[in-house]
């Protein structure tokens, strides 16, 4: 039975998530605008008896998971845009050894120190393998702060069934606004996966010795190993591609946004409404595995997209690979930290239908 | 016959790569040896880096963990305070722990982390061909610094004697320098990791044994030669011994 | 009285470092003539009857390539 309705900062919603879904070791180290997360996590984390450490910087606290994940632990860290740069060569390692666990990007703007307000530049980072090889890895991305505790809340269970990490992409706004939020019960630590790849209680697990590592200097077998991994990918590629529609139906144009660019479009598409003008909008919810599936269904269609994102166009890349010039494609987008406003997206709409 | 001295359980019987007179081969045998004597095999983790001894876990008969070029005391700190019980061994060379390590290693020894850090000193880079380390000395030749180890001209920069600098944190506890250049320093060095190591099971903590090792391949030289070199120029500079020893168990 | 003692030494674990020559007190070992697989010559008790079974030998080995054994 989840818990009444209560109204929470997001960063905290989604720190509170995370220690019901069973985390026991949580990692991070100060960076604006997810200051909230790590104190609330410094409260409540020693509270219930678990670990918490602010580490030195950014890089270390992605090795603490890096290390406590490979005991099989439920690990994880956030930081904001830079920090999530610094993590890269850690998620990478823990892509190469297949180390489940969650990494929370409350997303600010750049490049470089940039500024502090949210931005959506790092769809880039985040589903292109931000460090250095072949992988990919989940990433989720929520509107509001109910979505954020429910996909916090989820990411734990997808990190542990697939093995790699699961990024959770918000961003400033979502970070720091504050909604109602129904969260959901807490896990009971026994009942957690079982890891027989995992380090550590040898003798009670009655195994031979693991190695958690991603060396391998044989070029045939690493390339095995990475084939190997790239089917796992096809697997979630078919079965957890996630996305949310709206009024695609009567749609003139459809809206393609995530995160707080969708809760934008949203207000702009009931002020369409309002003047007679259907417009609809599709929401990846996965932007790691992209959406592609529905969205090419759409694009087949001849559904006509604007893309609205809080960067100089990112996603936008992806959307036209999927629609692959079997309809128009346009673009609309702030940066900098600044969030485009209802108004401004139906006067982009109303330009782009001539009205 | 009598057995004195035979192969520790824990050590894979098996070849190593290091090369003829390295000492990570020794290190690693007197690691395995205390392990051993401890009765841990069954709950001894480590942590291994990148240097040449990435190549340990094929040798330690335990878990092991391969984080990131010095990272190792991050993710040793990840694996101990998850596995409090278990006995892990963060185990370095110079350049995964004095240089891009140097933040991790100093907050862990300063958080007072309980597992046990083998700092490998062999003044030089192995694994990557002998370049300079923060622990090279002056005037020592390495193939970044070919004219020697040069702090004021070239701006190179000073040897670092990573004990004494973490006996300043108030988190460590047993801090020891020990070498294997010659079989009574190998016996002391034993005695050495098995003091940190028995502290760690009592739950005490941060604790290091730093050893001068030779590089025979990367100091261009015979291995008995190498012996000498270390003895007269690692060890009037690396002094051996206890550096700090702040311990609250048994054999203070 | 000393010891009595006898080193085994494993020709394809001796990379022929030699150390162990160095490091006996009583010159039992020196490097032998003929290579083992890898090339290296490997270290030889030469003179086993010299064996006190102090176990120098044993202790520098980088390669655990020396078990000792003692009467």
């Amino acid at each position: 039975m989840a818990d009444e309705k209560r109204l929470m900062k997001g960063n905290e919603a989604i720190a509170e998530a995370a220690i019901r879904a069973g985390c026991t070791a949580y990692f991070g180290y100060p960076i604006t605008p997810q200051n909230e997360l790590t104190a609330y996590m410094a409260k409540h984390m020693l509270d219930h008896n678990r670990v918490f450490i602010q580490a030195e910087s950014e890089v270390s606290a992605i090795n603490m998971v890096y290390g406590a994940a490979a005991t099989g632990a439920r690990s994880m860290t956030s930081s904001s845009s830079p920090g999530i740069a610094l993590k890269q060569e850690g998620i990478s390692y823990a892509c190469g050894a297949d180390v489940p666990c969650v990494v929370v990007n409350i997303a600010r703007s750049g490049p470089g120190l940039g500024g502090i307000s949210p931005s959506q530049g790092d769809y880039f980072q985040s589903t292109r393998g931000g460090g250095h090889g072949d992988y990919y890895h989940l990433v989720l991305a929520p509107k509001s702060v109910q979505e954020a505790a429910d996909l916090t809340y989820e990411a734990f269970d997808l990190a542990d069934e697939w093995r790699m990490p699961c990024m959770v992409l918000a961003d400033g706004m979502i970070g720091q606004m504050m909604e109602g939020v129904e969260l959901p019960d807490s896990r009971d630590l026994k009942t957690l996966p079982q890891k027989n790849w995992a380090v550590g209680h040898k003798a009670e697990a009655k195994r031979d010795i693991n190695h958690v590592t991603s060396l391998n200097l044989m070029p045939a077998d690493l390339e095995k190993q990475n084939i190997e991994r790239y089917k796992r990918y096809d697997v979630m590629k078919k079965t957890l591609q996630r996305s949310e529609e709206v009024n695609i139906d009567k749609a003139e144009l459809v809206i393609v946004a995530y995160g707080t660019s969708a809760r934008v479009a949203l207000g702009a598409l009931e002020m369409a409404k309002a003047e007679g003008i259907e417009i609809g909008l599709f929401r990846p919810i996965t932007l790691w595995p992209f959406p592609e599936q529905r969205l090419s269904e759409l694009a087949a269609k001849g559904k006509r997209f604007l893309v609205v994102e809080m960067s100089m166009g990112q996603m936008v890349e992806d959307v036209r690979l999927t629609v692959n010039g079997r309809s128009e494609v346009l673009f609309y987008g702030r940066c900098g930290g600044v969030i485009p406003t209802e108004e401004e997206v139906l006067a982009e709409i109303k330009r782009l239908l001539g009205k | 016959m009598e057995l004195v001295y035979g192969h520790p359980k824990s050590l894979k019987p098996i070849q190593t790569k290091y090369c003829p007179g390295c000492g990570h081969g020794t290190i690693h045998r007197l690691i395995c040896e205390v392990i051993d004597e401890l009765g841990v095999q069954e709950r001894s983790i480590i942590t291994n880096p990148v240097g040449c001894s990435i190549w340990a876990d094929l040798y330690f008969d335990f878990d092991s963990v391969q984080p990131p070029h010095g990272r190792t005391p991050a993710a040793a700190t990840g694996v101990k305070r998850m596995l409090p019980d278990h006995l892990v061994i963060c185990y370095q060379g110079d350049g995964d722990l004095a240089a891009i390590g140097t933040a991790e290693i100093i907050h862990a020894a300063n958080r007072g982390e309980k597992f046990t850090t083998i700092f490998v000193n062999n003044a030089i880079y192995g694994m990557t061909g002998g370049q300079m380390a923060p622990t090279t000395l002056i005037g020592q030749k390495a193939t970044t610094a070919p004219y020697g180890r040069d702090p004021v001209e070239a701006g190179m920069g000073y040897p670092m004697q990573v004990c004494e600098i973490l006996a300043t944190l108030g988190g460590t506890r047993y801090l020891a320098r020990g070498s294997v250049d010659t079989p009574a320093n190998v016996r002391k060095t034993k005695q050495y990791i098995k003091k940190a190591f028995e502290a760690q099971l009592r739950g005490e903590g941060f604790t290091m044994v730093e050893i001068l090792s030779p590089c025979p391949t990367n100091w261009g030289m015979e291995p008995c030669e190498s012996q000498d070199w270390l003895k007269d120029n690692m060890i009037p500079f690396y002094k051996l011994g206890e550096v700090k020893n702040t311990l609250e168990g048994a054999d203070k | 009285m000393a010891n009595k003692g006898k080193p085994e030494i494993d020709r394809e674990r001796c990379k022929g470092c030699l150390l162990c020559v160095r490091a006996c007190p009583t010159k039992v070992l020196a490097a032998d003539t003929v290579p083992n697989s890898w090339g290296y010559y490997p270290s030889k008790a030469v003179a086993v009857e010299k064996c006190i079974a102090c176990g120098n030998c044993y202790i520098i080995c980088p390669d655990v390539a020396i078990t000792v054994y003692k009467e």
